[in-house]
């Protein structure tokens, strides 16, 4: 906006941090465009997470945390910020890293290794659990099989049971995962785009699954992506930058790219998408799902059988579309049914999602 | 959602090469060449690249978008006899189907009205207005002058029934006894630092002064022409802009909050199909350089333009999401005691009053975008004195509007608030007093003393 850009100007005519007005500044602030130097920037920065771990009481003393760990920037940063805090405020949490292996050759193998430097880096255990010893399957078995659209899909439902496993093999309290506020911010547009209310109801809310197995929390539910970037380039730490190889046609990239312009337009739009979010009236009878067991493997499911169970079913068949999209003819409770030639019957009867709203 | 079978997402274009039971090559030509609805007439193709295209004969496709638009207009009672409705036309797609079909209803209203015996049910009157922006786009006046002379006669030829022209300048929303209205409006319009929000704020005063116009002017319904595609793109402007709240408000088919209510038959017509109707009934329209956006709403427009590409029912279902977000208690034509208005239409309006319940909260309106605000927002209000205007306009606005639309430190704020047009101010302090009101309503029997003594 104009006015903070004028504002700025006259700061940085006279070449002093906007906050503290004793040295250099290094950087615009990405989230305020504020110039600063760098140790303010690390001061505001770490004491803006501190606060909204503290206003939202995500933790409590004693508790075993274990953070969501990909080697990637969100994490990397997360694992340093949490233990110095930690230190610097006494949570008195017990803090581990958790790992998942998707069995991404080029892509995870690397970032593991990184993983397995922050251990030492940061001295937090370690607990790597794997695709292939959980389910059977690596991405790359699961790509080669379905290809290159909806393996996002099969990802994100295997890696959230995969993190619970694994949080309960290292018996903690609590999962922190590195969501930031793009992250949201892309969550909230992509419900809306794909008309999924009962989500966009929930996807703001900064603790989860609190009557699940692990409630899960996202400190960094109001940090700017671009600022945990700068962050961990001035504090020179070490992490993962690649993309995931498979990720160039997943439709989050439509919202992703969106939300780069509308930075670039206006900064705080991405807190005012979260805000949005977060006051949308969406009466609480909403068809919530019901939660039950899953009859296959046990995890919570509102479905007679998990996603997970009915995607593995569905790639142990050679029925790659099976959990895939709207369901067709009768759901997944009913497996035997969902073969391609039965389920023509069902739709022929009638048109396929006909316009009427 | 409709099926365009290259965007179907849910596989049946998969399942039909699965299924070895396909439709032969020449069967699906012959079959595809009768309008799939009537069976009968030669399919319509539009050439113009979008979905369904040459599946419906121009009839059907004709009775398809006037039924979308009478069946609002009858579940929500938006037009009953005895009413009297301002078509609010920008000579646009949207605005210049919206009022063809309102002229419709009202010729096949007249034809009723002397063919039957008893004259029971009057014909409803209908007004058209157009905002003349001039006075905010100078450069434009030339233009201006011509899409009015255009759009004069574009109304004379709809009659029978003769219909009211009211071409209204922007700037009329400061009333009659402001000195240069066009000045002010160019001082107001200048005072607002970021682009946006000057598009939005006069996008508020050109709804203002429809309003200004329509009850001077008895008229008691506001249309809007409104349609799918442009509430998406609002859907995602409102979120991007910390809207969410007020969202549910701005969406539905009727809005209430306003002097005159305002009503969007069009609510549920695509772009696409208003465009193809205009095209195939020969509807003329004008398009201003005016009507451009900047900033982020056309970030939005072109970004809602990309996802269509993708998938040309993606506005669908993002207005089919908003929908389900929960409207408000003046998102339905009020119900009237009034014995002009037939029973029938009482009937209806009663049997839609039972859809929103319990929350008759006395909501805060922002002044200047007259947004329901969440109560928490608004709580701010009081914490300030009489005569500290300013800060009053500041506390009473919605967080938004604080941002894009107010100027950032006080002394350009209290001079942006000289400029704002009455209407506006007054709501401020009509809703400081409304504030202190609600609390005291809410505490009073364990209050012990009277009014004055209590601060």
């Amino acid at each position: 906006m104009e006015a903070s850009e004028a504002k700025s100007k006259r700061a940085g005519g006279s070449r002093l941090c906007c906050i503290c007005n004793k040295r250099r500044p290094v950087l615009k602030r990405p989230k305020t465009l504020q110039q600063i130097c760098r140790e303010c920037f690390y001061e505001v920065f770490e004491e803006e997470i501190h606060q909204v771990i503290v206003q939202n009481r995500l933790f409590k003393s004693g508790e075993r945390v274990a953070i969501g760990a990909s080697g990637g920037k969100d994490s990397t940063v997360l694992a340093y910020v949490l233990s110095e805090l930690n230190r610097r405020h006494n949570y008195g949490l017990d803090l581990f890293l958790l790992s998942i292996d998707e069995g991404i050759t080029g892509y995870r193998d690397d970032s593991l290794e990184t993983v397995k430097r922050n251990e030492v880096q940061y001295g937090l255990p370690l607990q790597i659990v794997s695709y292939k010893d959980l389910y059977g399957w690596t991405m790359d078995d699961i790509v080669k099989m379905i290809g290159l659209k909806n393996n996002c899909t099969f990802c994100g439902v295997f890696r959230r049971q995969a993190l619970d496993r694994g949080a309960t093999l290292l018996k903690v309290d609590k999962l922190v995962t590195g969501h930031n506020a793009d992250d949201i911010a892309e969550t909230v547009l992509l419900n809306i785009l794909r008309g999924d209310i009962a989500r966009l109801s929930r996807c703001t809310s900064i603790t989860t699954g609190e009557d699940g197995p692990i409630p899960r929390c996202k400190p960094f539910k109001y940090t700017y992506e671009k600022e945990i970037v700068m962050y961990a380039y001035f504090k020179k730490l070490d992490y993962f930058s690649t993309e995931c190889i498979y990720s160039p046609n997943a439709y989050r990239g439509f919202a992703r790219e969106f939300i780069k312009d509308l930075e670039r337009l206006r900064p705080r739009a991405i807190l005012d998408i979260i805000k949005s979010g977060e006051d949308f009236r969406i009466a609480t009878t909403t068809k919530m799902p019901e939660q039950g067991t899953c009859e296959r493997c046990g995890y919570i499911s509102s479905q007679k059988w998990c996603k997970a169970c009915v995607l593995l079913e569905g790639l142990n068949r050679g029925l790659p579309k099976m959990g895939i999209g709207r369901p067709r003819g009768s759901v997944n409770g009913d497996n035997k049914h969902t073969k391609a030639g039965s389920t023509a019957k069902s739709i022929e009867s009638k048109q396929c999602g006909s316009l009427d709203f | 959602m409709a099926c365009n079978s290259t965007g179907c997402e849910s596989g049946c274009y998969d399942r039909e090469k699965d299924n070895g039971s396909k439709i032969v090559e020449d069967a699906v030509v012959t079959q595809e060449s009768v309008c799939v609805k009537c069976k009968c007439n030669e399919p319509m193709t539009f050439g113009d690249g979008g979905s369904e295209d040459g599946r419906f004969c121009a009839e059907c496709f004709r009775n398809n978008v006037f039924g979308k638009f009478r069946l609002a207009v009858t579940s929500h009672a938006m037009i009953t006899p005895s009413d009297n409705v301002l078509v609010a036309f920008s000579g646009g797609s949207s605005s210049r189907v919206a009022l063809q079909f309102v002229h419709e209803l009202q010729i096949k209203a007249l034809k009723n009205y002397e063919a039957s015996r008893d004259r029971s049910l009057p014909v409803f009157g209908v007004g058209v207005a157009f905002v003349d922006e001039t006075a905010a786009f100078p450069a434009l006046s030339t233009e201006m002058i011509d899409a009015i002379e255009w759009i004069r006669s574009t109304v004379s030829s709809l009659s029978p029934p003769a219909k009211g022209l009211h071409v209204v300048p922007i700037e009329s929303v400061f009333g009659s006894d402001s000195l240069d209205p066009r000045d002010r409006l160019v001082k107001l319009l200048d005072s607002v630092p970021d682009d946006t929000g000057k598009e939005d704020l006069l996008l508020h005063l050109k709804m203002l002064s429809l309003q200004k116009v329509a009850s001077e002017n008895g008229y008691n319904r506001l249309v809007v022409g409104s349609c799918t595609s442009r509430i998406a793109s609002h859907v995602l402007t409102a979120t991007v802009k910390g809207r969410g709240y007020s969202l549910s408000a701005d969406i539905q088919h009727v809005d209430a909050r306003w002097k005159v209510p305002i009503v969007l038959p069009l609510r549920d017509c695509v772009r696409q199909e208003i465009t193809r109707l205009c095209l195939l009934d020969g509807l003329k329209t004008v398009e201003l350089a005016c009507r451009s956006q900047s900033g982020i709403n056309d970030l939005v427009s072109s970004f809602v333009a990309l996802l269509q590409e993708e998938n040309p029912s993606r506005e669908c279902t993002i207005v089919r999401t908003a929908a389900k977000l929960t409207p408000f208690y003046f998102n339905k034509i009020p119900e009237t005691d009034d014995s002009n208005v037939p029973m029938a239409t009482q009937r209806r309006l009663k049997r839609f009053n039972l859809k929103y319940d319990g929350s008759m909260t006395t909501e805060a309106f922002c002044p200047i975008c007259n947004g329901p605000q969440n109560r928490s927002d608004s709580s701010e209000l009081d914490y300030f004195e009489e005569g500290q205007e300013s800060d009053a306009l500041y506390a009473a606005c919605c967080s938004s509007c604080r941002f894009q639309i107010l100027p950032q430190d006080g002394s350009s704020r209290e001079q942006f608030g000289s400029f704002l047009p009455d209407h506006m101010i007054s709501q401020v302090k009509h809703q400081k007093v409304n504030s202190q009101a609600y609390l005291r309503e809410k505490i009073k029997d364990c209050l012990l003393l009277d009014d004055e003594e209590v601060v």
